[in-house]
């Protein structure tokens, strides 16, 4: 394995870490306002004061000196201590002498930091169950597909070639506008999950078809037929087996596809809806007028969504071509 | 032209058609299954006699039929929001997105595919490298992201126009506006092209290294070609068919990536025409720009099909 792979590996499980300890993390509630610290920028935390006399990790809280511009500054006469694991988070600062900002604050005065962290459990909760939902359908119609061959093989990957053409983006957002605009988070997450999953399918359907379609003539699937195994034992037991590389790699392929459809979705209104947070949802703040130049941080989402898209397709891509990933 | 060949050419031209039907059909369908919008207001008097002048009361199946024997007339029925003709308003706005898609579409072949070719052909090039790693990232920036970061970018700059459409002065001679048009497009353009281009440049490089593998290069090699030629004659031509077979897909995603683009960047075309006819439930005005955008879809299908025959006859329908 080359060492872009692993750090592929490294990275996108330290990301799952984060999500799922994300109440621990996450030093606020998300949906908390600070009054007057709307626009804040991230705050860094400091080891010598202005003395230069080194303390334990402490911040300066910041003080609003012009409301119309978003401008701060750090009070320094004040220190806050950094607390850690205290009031059941990692760290945290006592929130009545001044929050710790990590990212920053949006237009509303939220923790961006703790929202990209509970918004992660969103993301990539929904990417990663309708890929799952795509996994298994792709597995199953792919399956009948390559092993039945004749009438079932052609109409199921003409069906296949239908949905993978199609702008998924367009087809997704015309379901989701059948249903009512405003629905309960859990409701938009599995209706999101189904339509993704949906729209997904055909990528694995096809390569697991073309290896059953090949594996089903060998010498060994024969022998399992000639010991009487049945059609299901032979496909479930012998022959998608041999598909479970290749399934590997979908999976790194398709929960980036599904982590941007969902900040897409978001973005455009359709997806998850205020105060929830999700990825899709904080790029849709910072997609408003002018709140952008104010305040670049509000695009920490987009970055967290590089980050998590990237170490997938490091790692999609050394499991896929070792050759290309060695020559990195 | 060979009888296999066309006739394999009559049967993708066969799925364009079903393509555009079965997308225009479903999204009547699924419009029509929405639950209706605010778009006549509350009065229950007006807003029964606005269904029944747009339609809506009868049975699904009537409207089905009389929107299907209407469009292939071109006549797309009116939007509800706009109070308009929905073709009209498609010819207004399909231009700016056809502009944006075949701009992005030619900047990410003119970069991605010889930049596709050289990480191929010369893999330990410290360049190589550097651009095997660019396009790994920038693929993992979508769309989305890139127009934030440009528009951020141009807010921040002022080098480009932080979105929208430019305002051609009447006075302006063709040059002068070509070069405002030019000024505008650049930004959304780029946020489309630049994960298309990057797509390509794997794709392509990929194909290319397999290509050169092939004896038949070896061949040429041996019989003295120099390498640059057999590089960019005889190996490029063998390795543009994988590329050219997404072609289809990469169409796909830039019809759904100008979408999200020209909502962030006020770019005034099909996918914001739509949004806004999504966001106001406006029946018809969603089922023609879903039309629209399904015709543009065949086509760049089946230019990339023919384009697939031309480079190697053989080609069936396996790919």
């Amino acid at each position: 394995m080359s060492r872009t792979t692993r750090a592929g590996i490294a990275c996108a499980f330290l990301i799952a870490a984060t999500a799922l300890a994300a109440p621990i993390i996450a030093p606020h509630d998300p949906g908390r306002q600070f009054p007057d610290l709307g626009y804040a920028p991230p705050m860094r935390p400091h080891i010598f004061d202005d003395d230069r006399r080194a303390h334990p990790p402490f911040i300066y809280p910041l003080k609003l000196v012009d409301r119309l511009e978003h401008r701060f500054v750090e009070d320094r006469t004040t220190r806050v201590p950094l607390e850690w694991f205290s009031a059941g988070t990692l760290v945290t600062t006592n929130e009545s002498r001044g929050p710790w900002l990590v990212l920053g604050a949006d237009p509303l005065g939220r923790d961006i930091f703790a929202r990209v962290v509970l918004g992660a459990r969103l993301s990539l909760g929904v990417s990663v169950s309708a890929a799952v939902l795509a996994i298994l359908l792709g597995a199953i119609l792919g399956a009948l597909a390559g092993y039945c061959g004749a009438t079932v093989d052609i109409l199921l990957m003409r069906a296949a070639d239908f949905v993978l053409v199609l702008p998924i983006i367009y087809v997704v957002i015309v379901l989701r506008a059948t249903m009512p605009l405003v629905l309960d988070t859990w409701t938009v997450f599995w209706t999101m999950t189904v339509i993704l999953g949906l729209a997904g399918w055909p990528y694995p359907a096809r390569g697991v078809r073309a290896v059953v379609a090949a594996e089903r003539r060998k010498e060994y699937a024969e022998a399992a037929r000639a010991l009487g195994a049945g059609p299901l034992r032979i496909l479930l037991r012998h022959l998608l087996p041999a598909a479970q590389g290749f399934l590997a790699v979908q999976v790194t392929l398709l929960v980036p596809a599904f982590i941007l459809a969902e900040a897409t979705l978001s973005f455009v209104g359709f997806g998850f809806a205020e105060p929830t947070p999700s990825w899709g949802v904080m790029l849709h703040e910072a997609g408003q007028a002018g709140a952008l130049s104010d305040a670049p941080w509000l695009l920490a989402p987009a970055a967290a969504i590089v980050l998590t898209v990237l170490s997938l397709h490091l790692i999609s891509s050394g499991l896929a071509d070792p050759y290309a990933a060695d020559n990195m | 032209m060979h009888s296999g060949v066309r006739r394999y050419l009559l049967r993708r031209a066969g799925f364009a058609v079903l393509l555009v039907f079965a997308v225009s059909s479903a999204s009547l369908l699924l419009a029509r299954l929405a639950p209706p919008g605010d778009a006549f207001g509350t009065d229950p008097a007006v807003l029964a006699a606005e269904r029944h002048r747009f339609g809506i009361d009868r049975p699904l199946g009537e409207q089905y039929l009389d929107w299907l024997s209407r469009i292939l007339r071109f006549d797309f029925g009116e939007s509800m929001r706009f109070r308009r003709p929905v073709a009209a308003l498609i010819r207004e706005r399909a231009g700016n997105t056809a502009m944006l898609g075949v701009t992005a579409l030619a900047l990410a072949t003119v970069v991605g595919l010889p930049l596709g070719v050289f990480t191929g052909s010369r893999s330990r090039h410290p360049l190589a490298t550097v651009a095997r790693i660019g396009s790994i990232a920038v693929l993992s920036m979508p769309s989305l992201v890139t127009s934030l970061v440009l528009l951020l970018l141009a807010a921040r700059t002022g080098w480009f126009p932080a979105g929208g459409l430019p305002k051609i002065p009447a006075d302006a001679n063709v040059l002068e506006s070509a070069a405002l048009t030019a000024r505008y497009l650049f930004l959304p353009a780029l946020a489309l092209a630049l994960p298309m281009a990057a797509a390509i440049e794997r794709l392509q490089s990929r194909a290319m290294r397999e290509a050169l593998n092939e004896p038949c290069i070896l061949a040429a090699t041996a019989r003295g070609v120099p390498h640059h030629r057999v590089v960019w004659r005889h190996a490029l031509r063998l390795s543009l068919k994988p590329v050219l077979a997404i072609y289809g897909i990469i169409i796909g995603s830039a019809l759904s990536g100008s979408f999200v683009v020209e909502i962030v960047m006020s770019w005034n075309g099909l996918g914001d025409l739509m949004y806004q006819g999504l966001q106001s439930r406006d029946l018809y005005l969603v089922a023609g720009c879903a039309t629209a955008g399904s015709v543009g879809l065949a086509l760049g299908i089946l230019a990339s099909d023919v384009a697939l025959t031309a480079i190697d006859p053989r080609t069936e329908e396996s790919v």
